[in-house]
C-alpha cells in the first residue's frame, strides 16, 4: 500500500500575512508544515501500518527549495519526499497546483491512494484535492472524517451538512480528509535525526514536463486590481460584570425585540 | 452587464439552500439571463419552482446516479458549457460545490476564483474576496475567457425573491463522468438535528474554549440558544477538541452567519472566527479577559464569567 500525502509548506499563520508588490502572497519568512496536512501524513502511516507493507511518501510544491516542513513530515515518519521548487511557479493558482502535484504523483509511481487536506491554511480555496483527482483521473472523496482500507477500495465517513455519507471508492484514488480525523504523533527524538537523511527529490516544473506558460502568474489568468484593509466593525459598550451582566444582555435582547 | 450566468443550484432534500438563492439573486443583478443546474435526485419541479421565483428562467436536471453529485456533475455542466457557452458560472462554497468547480476547471482548463464575497459586471466581470483570514480586501478581475469559475462564500449576499413562475426543467440524464463516478454513495447518516438552521437562525449562541469543557456546551450554549428560539455554533477550538461536531464550527473554515443577534460565549475572537460571524446585526461577547480580541466587534460585551453570567442569564429568561 502506497500512500502519497501532499503537503504544503506555509508561512507561520501565528504571524501575520503580507503581500508582496505583485499582489503574491509574501512568502519569504522560514515555512513550516501546514497543520492541516500532518492529520493526512499521520492517516497515511496509519494505513500503510495496517495494510503491513508499503511507505508513505511527501509531494510538496514550495519557493526556494524549502524543506523545513518536509522534514517534520518526514520525522513523524513518512519515508521519502519529492519537492517542487521553482521561480517559474511563483504565483501558482490552485489549479496550476494541482498541475504540479498531479505529474509528481505521477512521478512517484505505484501510487494506490493519494491524502491531502480539506484546504489550506493559507490558501483555503478547496479545490485543489479535486483537481488533482480529475488530472491524473481518478475518483475523489472530499472531506473525509474517516478513512478505511479493504478489497482494493477506500471506505470514507464523508462529512455533510446533515451528518455523514458512507462513500466507497475504487484504488487508487484521492481523498482529502478534515482535521480531526487522527491525533497527529509528535515527531520522536530518533525520527527527528532519521529525517535528516531521508531522499527529497527536488525538481523544477520542466523536470515534470510543464510548460512555464501553463504554471505560475500566468496561469492564474486574473488581474488584481485592487487591495485594501476591510473596515472594521465599531465596538460597542463594554461592562465588567458585576453582578448584573445577565440583565444587561436581557435588555439588550428585549430592545431587538428577541425576547 | 454579462450575458449568460448559471448558478449550481444546491438542495436538502426538496429544499433549495439559501446559498443557492443568494446566488441567483446577484446573477439576476450581474446577468442578463440566469440558469440554474442541478445535480441530484430530488423533485426537480420543487426546485424549478424555487429557482424560478429567484430569477432562474431554465433548469438543467443531471442525475449523478449513485456517485457523488459534484463529483459527477462537472462532466455534465462541461458538456452544457460546449453547447450554450456561458459567460459565468458561480458555484457556493460547499461540499459539493467545491467538488464540482474542482472538477470542472480542469476539464475547461480554467482558473477558479474562491472564497467570492462580492461580484459586480463594471468594466466585464469582478470579484472580491478577502485573505489573511477576512483583514485584507482584494478585488480581481478575470482576464481568461468565458466561462469565469466562481466559488462564493454562503452569506455573501442577500436572497431576494424576482416574483418569476418556474423555470423551464430540461434532463440532461447522467454524463459519462469517467473514474469520478466510481464513488459511490453507499448511504446517508443524518446526525440529529434539532432547532434553526446555523444559517437561517435569528439568534445564534456559539461557545468557545472558555467554557470549559464538553459537558458544559449543553446547559450553557444549547440551553440558551434554545430559549432564544435560535441555533448553537462553535469555535473551531472545541471542535478539534471533539466536544462538538464540525457542522457548528463557525469562521474561515466552518460556517458563515449574519444573524440579528450573535452571542459569543468564552471565544476569544480570532480573526479566523470573526470573518464568520462579523456581520451579524448585533453581537454580544461574554469573556472573562477585558483585552479579548471579540469585544472589538461587540455591541454588548460583558467582562465576566460564562459560568456567572450564562445561568443568570437563562434564569431571567426562564422566568420571562
Ligand atoms: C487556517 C485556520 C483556520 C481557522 N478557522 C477557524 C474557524 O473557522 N473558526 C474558528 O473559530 N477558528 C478558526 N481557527 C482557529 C482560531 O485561530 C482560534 O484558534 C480559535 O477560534 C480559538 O477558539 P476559542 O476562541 O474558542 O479559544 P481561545 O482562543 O482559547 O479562547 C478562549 C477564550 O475564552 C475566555 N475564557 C476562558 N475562561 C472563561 C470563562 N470562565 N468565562 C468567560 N470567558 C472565558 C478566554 O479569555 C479566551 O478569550 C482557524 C485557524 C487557522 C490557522
Ligand atoms: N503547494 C502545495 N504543495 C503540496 N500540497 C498542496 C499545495 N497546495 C495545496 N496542497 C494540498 O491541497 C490541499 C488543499 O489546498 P487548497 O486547495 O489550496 O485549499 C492542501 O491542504 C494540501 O494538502
Amino acid at each position: 500500500m502506497n500512500v502519497v500525502v501532499c503537503v504544503k509548506q506555509i508561512p507561520d499563520p501565528a504571524v501575520p500575512g503580507s503581500l508582496e508588490a505583485d499582489h503574491t502572497l509574501n512568502r519569504s519568512g522560514k515555512l513550516i508544515l501546514d497543520e492541516s496536512d500532518s492529520y493526512g501524513v499521520e492517516m497515511a502511516l496509519q494505513l500503510v501500518d495496517t495494510a503491513g507493507g508499503g511507505e508513505v511518501t511527501l509531494v510538496s510544491m514550495a519557493p526556494n527549495n524549502e524543506v523545513s516542513g518536509l522534514r517534520t513530515a518526514l520525522a513523524m515518519g513518512a519515508a521519502k519526499a519529492i519537492l517542487v521548487s521553482d521561480p517559474a511557479l511563483v504565483g501558482s493558482d490552485a489549479l496550476s497546483t494541482a498541475k504540479v502535484l498531479a505529474k509528481s504523483i505521477e512521478r512517484a509511481g505505484g501510487v494506490d491512494l493519494v491524502l491531502t487536506a480539506t484546504e489550506s491554511s493559507d490558501g483555503y480555496t478547496g479545490t485543489v484535492p479535486a483537481q488533482v483527482a480529475e488530472l491524473l483521473g481518478w475518483p475523489a472523496v472530499t472531506f473525509a472524517k474517516h478513512v478505511e482500507i479493504g478489497d482494493g477500495k477506500v471506505k470514507v465517513q464523508r462529512q455533510t451538512e446533515a451528518g455523514y455519507d458512507m462513500v466507497e471508492a475504487p484504488l487508487p484514488a484521492v481523498v482529502s480528509v478534515t482535521a480531526g480525523v487522527v491525533e497527529p504523533r509528535y515527531p520522536s527524538f530518533k525520527g527527528i535525526m532519521a529525517a535528516k537523511n531521508k531522499p527529497v527529490d527536488q525538481v523544477t516544473a520542466s523536470d515534470l514536463g510543464l510548460d512555464a506558460s501553463q504554471v505560475g502568474w500566468s496561469g492564474a489568468r486574473q488581474e488584481i486590481t485592487n487591495v485594501e484593509q476591510a473596515p472594521a466593525r465599531q465596538a460597542g459598550e463594554k461592562f465588567e460584570d458585576d453582578g448584573t451582566g445577565a440583565e444587561k444582555v436581557v435588555a439588550f435582547l428585549e430592545q431587538l425585540k428577541v425576547v | 452587464m454579462i450575458g449568460k450566468v448559471w448558478v449550481f443550484a444546491e438542495a436538502d432534500e426538496d429544499k433549495v439552500t439559501t446559498a443557492t438563492l443568494e446566488m441567483l439573486t446577484k446573477a439576476r443583478e450581474v446577468g442578463e439571463t440566469v440558469e440554474a443546474i442541478y445535480a441530484g435526485q430530488a423533485n426537480a419541479e420543487a426546485i424549478a419552482t424555487t429557482v424560478g421565483a429567484h430569477g432562474a428562467t431554465k433548469l438543467y436536471v443531471i442525475d449523478p446516479g449513485d456517485g457523488l453529485p459534484g463529483q459527477v456533475a462537472a462532466a455534465g455542466i462541461a458538456q452544457l458549457v460546449a453547447e450554450q457557452s456561458p459567460d459565468a458560472i458561480l458555484f457556493a462554497q460547499t461540499y459539493d460545490g467545491r467538488d464540482a468547480i474542482a472538477r470542472l476547471s480542469v476539464k475547461l482548463d480554467k482558473p477558479v476564483l474562491t472564497n467570492g464575497m462580492s461580484l459586480s459586471d463594471e468594466g466585464g466581470l469582478a470579484f472580491g474576496t478577502a485573505i489573511f483570514g477576512g483583514v485584507t480586501l482584494v478585488d480581481a478581475k478575470f482576464t481568461d475567457g468565458a466561462p469565469a469559475l466562481i466559488a462564493v462564500r454562503p452569506k455573501s449576499f442577500a436572497a431576494e425573491p424576482s416574483g418569476a413562475g418556474p423555470a423551464e426543467v430540461q434532463n440532461v440524464g447522467t454524463p459519462d463522468a469517467g473514474r469520478a463516478a466510481e464513488a459511490k454513495v453507499l448511504d446517508h447518516h443524518v446526525e440529529a438535528q434539532q432547532g434553526p438552521k446555523l444559517e437561517e437562525a435569528t439568534v445564534v449562541v456559539s461557545g468557545g474554549r472558555g467554557i470549559g469543557s464538553a459537558d458544559n456546551y449543553g446547559p450553557l450554549v444549547e440551553e440558551l440558544a434554545k430559549l432564544l428560539k435560535g441555533a448553537w455554533g462553535a469555535s473551531r477550538a472545541i471542535v478539534d477538541a471533539g466536544w462538538v461536531p464540525y457542522a457548528l464550527q463557525v469562521g474561515q473554515t466552518g460556517k458563515t452567519v449574519k444573524p440579528k443577534v450573535y452571542i459569543a460565549l468564552g471565544i476569544s475572537g480570532a480573526t479566523q472566527h470573526l470573518v464568520g460571524m462579523k456581520n451579524s446585526d448585533n453581537i454580544v461577547a461574554v469573556n472573562k479577559d477585558a483585552e479579548a480580541p471579540i469585544f472589538s466587534v461587540a455591541d454588548l460585551g460583558i467582562v465576566g464569567d460564562v459560568h456567572k453570567v450564562v445561568p443568570q442569564l437563562i434564569e431571567l429568561l426562564k422566568a420571562k
